[in-house]
């Protein structure tokens, strides 16, 4: 008990640590938005609006009251789960978000698993084998990875898949027409069809997500990659792996007990990021699959001045950035004894 | 006494992007059942190599060219992989030096000797954690109970090789190779480990090949050594008769430069390379007087006191020895007095001033900087990799003394030959200079400004012994020529008798003795002190040849 109490407490602090952070991002949010391009009373009252029915619309938006005192209607809703209206589609934007969010989470998930069960144990070939073909491979894959634009993949996997070889379903959307999407409990198409265990839908809906994963997973697949052999090879020159070695212990033991865990710390580090950009890159790839997802509704409300969705995005992607991050940190925790003591 | 281990014209080679490295070339030696062999040399005599090539653990690129190896009957240089894991371990094991680099960081220190325990089949899943348990209290570790669930991280350097010990005794192998287990550990906790090493040893019947740059250490532990250079072996023999009457020069060199009682900092050197011994002036004006020194840091569990009010006095042209084990406050004292580091109470009377009044932090705009200057312990570790060593030399001279241009270049070159730096070697970057280059550039860098008070912290400690020697006597010079006060900085009693008029001893942030080197190496007062005395090793006397 002793033993692990100062870790306890560090997890603890550390998660206390991301509150501040949280109302940072709500005012930032807040704030962005305001110093948008535009008026949105302009555009929302219409083209043949005069200066009343603008000034009118303003009032009735909020608008015309100071900005401190805008931002503390905000954080009211906001405590209440109200992110306000989406004035373009006409629904709340915590209705939106709830629909859209997970269609985007599911994709860069989906991504993340296919890109660290491919690029984990490619790196870790690479690191043992330095200098064959594994090696070779790597290296071919990672600089494909990073030079390959998603958008470009993307349209190169329709086309072969869908256009010449049609393996592949059409690349609109979340779920074919002919299927009925499963019961909202999670949002994410796979989990849900399967908690209904309506597997046929499961598997249209798998259908659907393979070529976008494929492509995001293709981008986000090189860093991974390239980390873990470079975490590998320092790891496997390390001073214990001579010991581990000395001892006699078996090459998968000093492989994995010992080299891999070591590793893992900037791998960690690595996918922490490499999420980051997945969700960043996103945006192209749900255009290119007409994905219903959290991106393409941002690009589209942002060109609209529809500032609350823009707020609710930013938002929503800021806690997401947070809770991430926190993950990560914990996850080094876990990993890492010698964390809680030496940081702070 | 029956052959346990016996090579024959071992040879090892790297292949490197220069091509290939003779590393080991070519050398014989046998290890009797029960006998502590030893095997010194410098660093890149290919000693650590010899072993690793026996234990088949090179490095990538290293091969094992010709020659034979055999233990009890078994080719080592031709069994299977498989074969060898069992060897490993179980038969031969090792230890190494750096012994908290050596474990594991991750993993619980029990966990990592049930890993080899398991692996060799010396217990189950059931009763590992009592075997780990009993492997730790073989090593003399108390409360081995709860020092199971310890990381590394949290045990001393001195525990951490307990550990190491551990893991490599637990299986019982017949042949233990110690690989510099004591560099980088005090010189108490050294004399424990080699202590225990050699008990467990002699108890278990066990043979050992102790391989160390310390001639010194290995007489006192060994029963027959081997002078290993440049890959092949120069001398084997009993330690007392190498010490007493060294066949090969290279072998007498080391004797020369290994620091024992009795010895002047010139008799270090080779008789051809002494030159004749400067008398340094000493007045009785003191330069730096410290005052109730302290220092406080705020810890996670409270206050440390790393200096616990300490004074002192160094005259002018005096050297101090500032002597003391790790964790004793010596470094902090010496970065104090540099003023890299603000005290928390006290006074530093420097040339009649306090500067303990000016802030660490505009201590480099002050005028006395150029006055007080520091000679690192880590010779590479303090030279920047990007800077040539003129670059290094000339920073202090551009940033305080701002000359610049044909004065700059003149006064460069100057200082490489009064350190004896060749002048070809300063347009060349750190990694492209030895051991010894790198301490001169050091050192140039740090009278570069002509100043009257220098702290040597440790200048030697990662040097071998015959560069070291070389080091040292021209300390000794330049302090003499230019006047200077050193503060040296160390926890070896022998260099700091070679070179040192008086000697401050700490412990634990206060000073448990001080005064004349003479005085305080032959007649400590203080128990402190003799455990000190005590722990360091002991060479065999020399015979006097007069």
């Amino acid at each position: 008990m002793l033993a692990s109490s100062p870790r306890l407490r560090a997890t603890l602090l550390r998660v206390a640590q991301s509150i501040p952070v949280v109302i940072g991002v709500v005012i930032i949010s807040f704030l962005l938005t305001r110093a948008l391009p535009g008026d949105p009373a302009v555009y929302f009252a219409g083209v043949a609006a005069d200066t009343a029915s603008i000034e009118q619309t303003r009032v009735a938006m909020g608008l015309d009251k100071p900005l401190v005192q805008q931002f503390f209607i905000y954080v009211g809703n906001l405590l209440q789960g109200d992110l306000g209206q989406s004035l373009s589609s006409g629904r709340s934007v915590a209705a939106d978000l709830a629909k859209r969010l997970p269609a985007s989470l599911e994709l860069t998930l989906s991504a993340l698993i296919l890109a660290i069960v491919i690029a984990v144990p490619l790196g870790v070939l690479a690191a043992t084998r330095p200098g064959t073909w594994v090696d070779h491979l790597c290296r071919v894959v990672v600089t494909a990875g990073v030079s390959l634009p998603t958008f470009f993949t993307g349209i190169l996997l329709i086309y072969i898949f869908y256009y010449l070889l049609g393996i592949a379903p059409s690349p609109l959307g979340r779920l074919d027409f002919i299927y009925l999407d499963p019961d909202h409990v999670t949002g994410f198409y796979l989990i849900d069809a399967a908690l209904m265990g309506d597997w046929e839908t499961w598997r249209g809906a798998a259908k659907q997500l393979i070529l976008p994963a494929t492509t995001l997973a293709l981008f986000t697949l090189a860093p991974i990659a390239r980390m873990t052999r470079a975490a590998m090879l320092t790891a496997l020159s390390s001073d214990f792996i001579r010991t581990a070695r000395a001892a006699g212990l078996s090459n998968r033991t000093i492989l994995y007990r010992y080299a891999f865990r070591n590793a893992l710390l900037p791998v960690v580090t690595t996918l922490g990021m490499v999420f980051s950009f997945a969700l960043g890159a996103n945006v192209l790839v749900e255009k290119v699959f007409a994905w219903p997802g959290i991106g393409s509704y941002a690009v589209e409300a942002l060109v609209v001045s529809d500032y609350a969705a823009v707020q609710g995005f930013v938002l929503a992607m800021a806690l997401l950035f947070v809770a991430l991050n926190l993950v990560i940190d914990l996850l080094y925790t876990a990993i890492d004894p010698r964390i809680g003591f030496s940081s702070k | 006494m029956s052959k346990m281990l016996s090579v024959k014209d071992l040879a090892v080679s790297f292949q490197t992007r220069r091509g290939e490295v003779d590393a080991v070339r070519g050398i014989s030696f046998e290890v009797a059942k029960g006998e502590i062999l030893g095997i010194v040399g410098e660093s890149g005599s290919g000693k650590s190599v010899t072993s690793y090539a026996l234990m088949r653990i090179l490095d990538a690129g290293g091969v094992i060219k010709a020659g034979e190896a055999t233990y009890s009957g078994i080719d080592l240089r031709r069994a299977a992989e498989h074969d060898m894991r069992d060897i490993r371990g179980r038969e031969i094991s090792m230890i190494f030096q750096n012994p908290r680099a050596a474990l594991n960081p991750i993993c619980k220190v029990g966990h990592q000797i049930e890993d080899v325990l398991r692996h060799h089949a010396r217990a189950t899943r059931y009763d590992a954690r009592a075997k780990a348990i009993a492997a730790l209290e073989a090593v003399k570790i108390n409360d081995a109970e709860a020092r199971y669930d310890a990381y590394p991280f949290e045990l001393s350097g001195g525990m951490c090789q307990r550990i190491v010990c551990a893991i490599a005794l637990a299986c019982d192998p017949r042949l233990l190779i110690a690989d510099e287990p004591t560099t980088g550990l005090d010189i108490t906790t050294q004399k424990a480990v080699m202590d225990l090493v050699r008990d467990l040893i002699r108890e278990r019947g066990m043979s050992s090949i102790l391989i160390t740059h310390d001639l010194g250490l290995a007489a006192q532990y060994c029963d027959r050594i081997l002078v290993m250079k440049d890959g092949v072996i120069v001398e084997q023999g009993d330690p007392v008769q190498i010490f007493s009457d060294p066949q090969h020069p290279y072998s007498r060199k080391l004797v020369d430069a290994t620091p024992r009682a009795g010895e002047t900092v010139r008799s270090l050197l080779p008789p051809q390379e002494r030159g004749e011994e400067l008398t340094p002036t000493v007045s009785d004006q003191p330069i730096l007087e410290v005052r109730d020194l302290t220092k406080t840091y705020a810890g996670k569990s409270g206050p440390v006191h790393a200096v616990k009010g300490i004074s002192f006095m160094i005259n002018q042209g005096q050297c101090v020895g500032l002597v003391g084990e790790s964790g004793c406050g010596k470094s902090t004292t010496s970065e104090i007095l540099v003023r890299l580091m603000d005290a928390t109470s006290g006074q530093i009377i420097f040339d009649g001033h306090d500067i303990a009044r000016v802030p660490a932090r505009s201590f480099a705009k002050d005028s006395r900087r150029a006055d007080i200057q520091m000679v690192f312990q880590d010779a590479t570790d303090s030279l920047n990799p990007r800077h040539t060593a003129r670059q290094t030399i000339s920073e202090p001279l551009r940033r305080l003394a701002r000359m610049r241009g044909a004065k700059l270049a003149v006064r460069i070159e100057e200082l490489a030959v009064l350190v004896g730096l060749p002048l070809p070697l300063l347009d060349r970057f750190p990694h492209q200079l030895s051991g010894g280059q790198k301490a001169r550039v050091g050192i140039a860098r740090a009278i570069a400004l002509d100043p009257k008070f220098l702290i040597l912290d440790e200048p030697t400690a990662a040097l071998d012994v015959s560069i070291q020697a070389v080091v040292l006597n021209l300390l000794v010079d330049l302090r003499a020529k230019l006047g200077l006060s050193y503060l040296f900085v160390s926890h070896d009693f022998h260099v700091v008798r070679l070179l040192c008029d008086h000697v401050i001893v700490m412990k634990d942030g206060e000073i448990v003795e001080q005064g004349a080197a003479e005085q305080v190496m032959s007649n400590p007062q203080s128990d402190y002190t003799n455990a000190l005395l005590a722990a360091a090793p002991k060479p065999p006397q020399r015979r006097n040849i007069s």
